[in-house]
């Protein structure tokens, strides 16, 4: 079998090891479940009678931008959960078998997008509940959330580099809450961007964060009158997304499995 | 026989703390080598090298005649190891751990099924084994870590005191286990701080301390080469420990040991049943009631203390002590005596 087929099983294998523990902690499986309920009913309710944009009923607009902002936040569990787990014990054992020396992380990551699919699957069921529709047909929606969930892909990464990189679960907490607040808020996610003043409107059409939303937005269409973007980003939100997605893997996937290394002790 | 452990002159330093001072190993294979040392000497730190966890700093380690800095993935295809806090994931099952250790040992997924069954059945973990392990007691957890090195019956087995923290039941369980393995002819290197866990179950020993060898050979060899019987007395008072050091200090070979808190005096001596004889009768002379007293031969503790000399240095203190405390201490318990 070639090494990277190998480093992909024993990524399985880790990754399987990572959705047991899942099912087995009842408060992952609450956080997981009902943090993507929270986040839709509070969202709808609480700004989604307040706050009117021209051009659509708010909540049709909101619900993309929430679905962006709680598959970002999926993210910090990767960090978290390998920040616990390089504490342990078991990453001696791991490190003293003859396996990839990528699975730990890549089991963890990969694990994430099960954690991600679920969220959105029930965030779909809540807001389907509170009256938000996808207005397209099936195959547009499905590309919506395939692009959600890779981009929260690459954002898992991200996130398992700083959890590698300072190994206590409470940093990467915080760390991570002081990055996605900025930039899930300078967004388009929640506001229009072109509402926005001068360098924040710059920053938001520019930060990936719009264009995922915007493609979800598009895919599940609920961009209802609003005017086409006319920033480059946004008016080819799939392609600028992936974009993103690629340099953050091509950065990220690297460094984290270095770092893995590195923190595991073996400089 | 080849040797299946080489060590040449490893060397680990943490900053500016040395672990590991130019360490040699030979482990030859088939053979149990107990790595004796206290809290800190570097017995982890060697397994750690050894196990391709830690890269030296200086010497060469091989393992299976392999390289563990040039090769390391190839060194972990031939090794098990079972560390000091058992390495198992605690929301996994017991079968769940052994068959993801299989899989990652690339036994194949049913390969991997049979081996963690067996497993269980030989660890006696069968009923527990669908539990999750973070039910376990810490003897079974222990037990189900070292089914986890045995998993791909590795040729070199890294036991990293293996025992510390069970309860004697376990403990004794956990021997029986060793000694198993070991005549069923695996290699072995077993760190400890338990003199008699290396008594009983290594071929060898190597003592070290602060990162050094200072010792090595067979048990017996260790014994014998720290002199003859060893006398124990165990006094009534703890008042009396400093006069009857004093006495017995006349009859001895080297220091005396005195235990303060057993009220326990150690010695050794050369000349058996007539030297305890007559270190009775000056005891029964100075008034000092005895309530035990036996002679026995040296154990791997006494020749771990002569060695390291940390309890040495302990003595040598009460030692100094001892001269101007001791006319005073000695009429105080005669005062005591009178009432």
């Amino acid at each position: 079998m070639s090494s990277v087929a190998l480093a992909l099983q024993d990524g399985i294998v880790v990754g399987k090891r990572n959705l047991i523990k899942i099912t087995r902690v009842p408060e992952i499986l609450v956080w997981i479940t009902m943090s993507p309920i929270m986040f839709v009913l509070l969202f709808s309710y609480v700004f989604g009678s307040m706050i009117e944009i021209p051009g659509m009923p708010y909540r049709e607009f909101l619900m993309a931008g929430i679905f962006t902002q709680t598959v970002i936040f999926g993210a910090t569990f990767t960090g978290a959960s390998l920040a616990e787990d390089m504490t342990k014990g078991i990453i001696d054992r791991f490190r003293s078998l003859p396996m990839a020396r990528s699975a730990v992380v890549v089991g963890r990551t990969g694990a994430d997008i099960f954690y991600n699919l679920t969220s959105l699957v029930l965030m779909t069921a809540t807001g389907l509940v509170v009256g938000w529709r996808i207005n397209t047909g099936v195959l547009e929606a499905a590309g919506g959330y395939l692009l959600l969930l890779a981009f929260a892909f690459a954002i898992s990464w991200i996130m398992a580099f700083v959890g590698l990189k300072v190994s206590s679960v409470e940093v990467v907490n915080n760390a991570s809450f002081m990055f996605i607040f900025p930039i899930t808020f300078i967004s388009n996610a929640f506001v229009r961007a072109d509402f926005l003043p001068g360098p924040l409107q710059t920053f938001a059409e520019w930060n990936p964060v719009s264009a995922v939303a915007q493609a979800a937005r598009e895919a599940f269409g609920n961009t209802g009158n609003l005017p086409q973007p006319d920033v480059w980003s946004l008016d080819n939100p799939i392609v600028y997304t992936l974009i993103w997605v690629g340099i953050i893997l091509a950065v990220f996937v690297p460094l984290s499995i270095r770092q893995y290394n590195k923190s595991a002790g073996r400089a | 026989m080849t040797d299946m452990i080489k060590t040449s002159g490893l060397v680990k330093r943490y900053g500016k703390v040395v672990a590991l001072d130019g360490l040699d190993l030979v482990v030859p294979g088939g053979t149990v080598l107990g790595l004796l040392g206290p809290n800190g000497a570097g017995k982890t730190t060697a397994v750690r090298i050894l196990t391709t966890l830690l890269e030296p700093d200086g010497g060469t380690a091989e393992v299976a005649g392999i390289d563990v800095s040039k090769d390391p993935d190839k060194v972990r295809k031939r090794i098990g190891l079972s560390g000091q806090t058992a390495a198992v994931d605690e929301h996994l099952s017991g079968y769940e751990n052994l068959t993801m250790v299989g899989r990652l040992y690339h036994l194949g997924a049913r390969r991997s099924k049979e081996r963690a069954r067996e497993l269980l059945e030989r660890f006696d973990l069968v009923e527990a084994g669908d539990r999750p392990a973070k039910t376990y007691s810490g003897g079974m957890r222990r037990r189900l870590d070292l089914a986890a090195a045995l998993v791909a019956s590795p040729d070199v087995l890294f036991l990293d005191e293996p025992t510390t923290g069970l309860d004697p039941r376990s403990r004794v369980q956990m021997w029986e286990t060793i000694q198993d393995l070991a005549r069923s002819g695996s290699t072995v290197l077993l760190t400890t701080q338990y003199m008699e866990e290396a008594d009983r179950l290594a071929d060898d020993i190597v003592v070290i301390d602060r990162g050094r060898k200072i010792a090595h050979g067979t048990a017996d060899q260790l014994k014998n080469q720290i002199g003859g019987e060893r006398i124990e007395t165990v006094l009534k008072s703890a008042d009396d420990l400093h006069p009857a050091q004093t006495i017995l200090q006349r009859f001895c070979v080297g220091d005396v040991q005195v235990d303060e808190q057993a009220r326990t005096l150690t010695a050794a001596i050369d000349g058996g049943v007539d030297v305890l004889r007559s270190v009775l009768g000056h005891l029964a002379d100075a008034n000092i009631a005895v309530v035990d007293v036996g002679l026995r031969r040296p154990t791997l503790d006494d020749v771990f203390l002569s060695l390291t000399g940390h309890h040495a240095e302990e003595v040598a203190e009460t030692n100094g002590d001892a001269p101007e405390a001791e006319p005073e201490r000695t009429t105080e318990r005669d005062k005591e005596a009178v009432r």
